[in-house]
């Protein structure tokens, strides 16, 4: 991979992690977290991977990305913002009456976001019958969803499973934010995952492990998901909650916690780094 | 008398509609026997999605196709469809006032021999709780047609509500269907009755018996219960200052409570409520059934004989 490429992608998600915590401090309300923990993954998608177009947002042969875990909707209203789907200035308006950027993604308020989530489980599914749609219409473009780990506790989640693998979605590419922390503590102890990569082969999906925070694994790891025909993919990236300030990694406190002001300018300063 | 389904009327319609419309789609949650879908799946092999038991799934798949332009009618038993997916319906389908119908078949009591488990009672109550939501509850099999193309016309969450046993054919409701209207059925001054679903022919033999003993009933049939036709409901209420309610589905939080708030807000008036008291069903005969819980004409007329008793007890007019 093109190292200029690779080096412009990764100040990119060292900026969105910046928005991020600017907006979760803001609205002094939020996750950083989880929002830390999908960057690279959230970057690579709509910097690299994804045709899309911010000035026709329901352009019909666009990619789209569903935010399942939609508790993370800093990472998507940050590169939403970055990318020209609304005013960067809409981010001060984080969880505060009137705006359009509500606590967790509304489709009917933001332009750019796909589908409305929240109430964790459902994203997966929605996303499928999005692409389900694509199959009926014969069209070409992806969908692209983001899953948490803690999320897959819901059933849902495992009938969707079933689902994507019976109608053959060979246009979703999913992602499991493997981060192995969720609200209550760590995920094998509040309720056990793992083998995760092996329930989702089982359940007959062209299934993936790398690093999450690897740019260049998430860019190939998708080129070579959309080889594959007949089944869905689910990519299960390997990633440290609360990625990049040192004091919030793996650590679950930090699942749905806003950083104090000092904690704010010392994470601002941490990643102020270079590449 | 005739009788048919409702669940039938609602195929039926659809089979039309798909003709019309190619964004008409239809999902099934293993119930398609049951429901009728069947019949839509040998039609439109390519065009109906089985989701198997998994009806959480089927929801927010059917809000995914809404959100890429198609018309889903997603279809299970009433129970399914209002309590185990109500998460899906309230975050997937109604916040985002996403274009997905909900066709809730073996609604009420009379779904029969199955048992209190499979029978919807709670349903209206539920789905009338969302935002956006808008709850159709046809009487007969005509009625459940027309609602089903009406449904699929509007543009937003429709709850469309479908019973299990064959139900009396009422010629008296077959005029234009408009979602939100109430379809007035027979003109009164001492009372008035208010149906929704299958109680119209209840209704209807209701203001027979009450005209036998010297009493004049109105009688308002209101297959949508949301949104309601208040005006309907107090230019009546105004005239009798007394009011019945029938539905075939609990006292709490259906046509009956939608009707007292409406009432108590804008024109106070007598009111008693004729529908499932409160208690879970029993397994029967869906006919057996609705006598034995107080869902026949002669329990309305009593209600009726009741709220005019208190009404000259009370000395008052409305």
């Amino acid at each position: 991979m093109d190292p200029a490429v690779l080096a412009d992608l990764t100040r990119k998600a060292r900026e969105i992690r910046r928005t991020i915590l600017t907006m979760i401090h803001r609205a002094n309300s939020g996750h950083p977290g989880g929002s830390l923990s999908a960057v690279e993954i959230v970057v690579a998608l709509y910097y690299h991977l994804m045709r899309h177009d911010p000035r026709d947002p329901r352009r019909p042969d666009r990619d789209r990305f569903i935010l399942s875990k939609g508790h993370c909707a800093p990472v998507l209203y940050a590169v939403l913002a970055d990318c020209g789907y609304f005013p960067k200035e809409d981010l001060e308006t984080f969880r505060r009456p009137g705006s359009h950027l509500q606590g967790h993604p509304a489709q009917h308020k933001t332009p750019g976001v796909e589908a409305s989530t929240g109430t964790l489980g459902l994203g997966l599914s929605t996303g499928l019958g999005m692409a389900l749609a694509a199959k009926l219409r014969r069209q070409l473009h992806y969908y692209y969803i983001l899953c948490g780990d803690g999320e897959l506790q819901e059933g849902q989640v495992w009938e969707a499973a079933m689902f994507g693998r019976k109608y053959a979605l060979d246009n979703v590419i999913a992602f499991i934010d493997r981060n192995y922390l969720q609200t209550d503590g760590h995920t094998e102890q509040v309720m056990p995952l793992d083998p995760l990569a092996a329930k989702w082969r089982a359940f007959d999906w062209n299934t993936y492990e790398i690093d999450g925070h690897n740019l260049e694994a998430i860019i190939e790891t998708v080129r070579h998901a959309r080889s594959v025909r007949g089944r869905p993919a689910m990519i299960v990236a390997r990633t440290t909650k609360g990625k990049g300030v040192s004091f919030m990694e793996d650590d679950a406190g930090w699942h749905g916690k806003p950083p104090t002001r000092e904690e704010y300018e010392r994470a601002m300063k941490e990643l102020e780094g270079g590449v | 008398m005739e009788f048919r389904q409702t669940r039938q009327g609602y195929v039926d319609a659809l089979i039309e509609l798909a003709r019309e419309n190619p964004l008409i789609v239809v999902l099934d949650a293993d119930v398609a026997k049951a429901t009728r879908t069947v019949e839509f799946e040998t039609a439109f092999p390519e065009r109906f999605f089985n989701c198997g038991v998994q009806e959480g799934n089927m929801i927010s798949v059917a809000a995914g196709l809404a959100l890429e332009g198609f018309i889903p009618f997603a279809t299970t038993f009433g129970v399914f469809a209002s309590c185990r997916a109500a998460d899906q319906v309230r975050n997937s389908v109604a916040y985002s006032k996403l274009n997905v119908k909900i066709a809730a078949t073996h609604c009420g009591i009379s779904t029969g021999g199955d048992g209190a488990s499979h029978q919807a009672n709670e349903d209206i109550a539920i789905m009338r709780s969302f935002p956006n939501m808008t709850v159709l509850v046809p009487g007969d099999y005509e009625e459940a047609r027309q609602a089903t193309r009406a449904a699929a016309a509007f543009s937003g969450p429709v709850y469309l509500r479908l019973g299990r046993d064959t139900y009396p054919v009422v010629e008296e409701i077959h005029g234009p269907f408009e979602i939100g209207k109430a379809k007035p059925l027979a003109a009164g001054r001492d009372v008035t009755i208010i149906t929704t679903g299958i109680m119209a022919s209840e209704g209807l033999q209701a203001v027979e018996l009450l005209a036998r003993e010297g009493i004049s009933a109105e009688l308002l049939h209101m297959p949508t219960v949301k949104p309601l036709d208040e005006q309907a409901i107090l230019d009546s209420a105004r005239r009798t200052g007394a009011v019945v309610t029938a539905e075939e589905h609990s006292i709490i939080g259906g046509l009956g409570e939608a009707v007292a708030a409406c009432l108590a807000e804008r024109c106070p008036a007598l009111l008693r409520r004729v529908g499932v008291r409160d208690v879970f069903g029993e397994s029967g005969m869906a006919q057996e059934l609705l006598t034995l819980y107080g869902l026949r004409a002669s329990n309305i007329a009593a209600a009726a004989c009741e709220l005019l008793g208190a009404k000259r007890q009370s000395g008052r007019t409305p």
